[in-house]
């Protein structure tokens, strides 16, 4: 499945997406599976995922159909 | 409530002031956010604004939506701008139009600091050292 990425973790994953295993299946495991496989997102104060462009809580289902996008601490303004 | 909601490479605060002139308001109050020569005293060469368009859009449309139930504001506006932004630059404009100026305060306020919280916008600083980073708080 494929995952959007946007400001620093952009910069740390080196793309601006990527793709993720199959068998995750939810917002808290995707979550898990980022930060083993980019250590360096543990030190953001924030990782937040959206699901179809919204706010996504840890326990939200996510398929191949959905756009997933990792969102990490904004800086508009 | 009239709403107009912008992300581009360049925005006015015209822009804003032009939208929401109305004669049924006689309460306008904008808040323009510049860009900024120094980050805690570091000087700042330039910015470089990124975003998640369709959820940044979705966002402040959520915004103008919490603002339409709290208070009766007849026009509102937010535009942010995107790509490389130098000192003096605009990055954001926040305009709102009421019948009377208090809660045309409090709105826009109201609206800027929930952007600077929620929308998908991310700005990364270039210092005059030649380090870049993103920002990581509002």
């Amino acid at each position: 499945m494929s995952l959007l990425l946007f400001g620093v973790v952009k910069d740390v994953a080196g793309a601006a997406s990527i793709s993720f295993p199959d068998h995750i299946k939810d917002v808290a495991t995707l979550k898990r599976w980022l930060y083993d496989s980019y250590p360096a997102l543990k030190q953001l104060k924030s990782m937040m995922i959206a699901v179809n462009r919204e706010y996504a809580a840890d326990g939200t289902a996510i398929s191949a159909e959905d756009e997933i996008a990792v969102i990490p601490p904004v800086s508009g303004g | 409530m009239d709403i107009l909601l912008d992300i581009r490479d360049v925005v006015t605060v015209q822009t804003a002031l032009d939208f929401i002139q109305t004669p049924e308001c006689g309460g306008e109050v904008m808040f323009a956010g510049t860009v900024r020569n120094h980050t805690k005293r570091r000087p700042v060469v330039k910015l470089f604004y990124e975003c998640y368009r369709e959820m940044a859009i979705s966002e402040m449309h959520k915004i103008a939506q919490q603002v339409q139930q709290q208070w009766d504001i007849k026009k509102l506006v937010i535009l942010h701008a995107v790509g490389e932004k130098f000192p003096g630059d605009v990055a954001v404009v926040v305009a709102v139009a009421a019948t009377h100026r208090g809660i045309a305060f409090d709105a826009c306020e109201y609206i800027i600091d929930t952007l600077k919280e929620t929308v998908p916008i991310w700005k990364k600083e270039f210092f005059e050292d030649g380090e870049a980073v993103f920002s990581l708080t509002p």
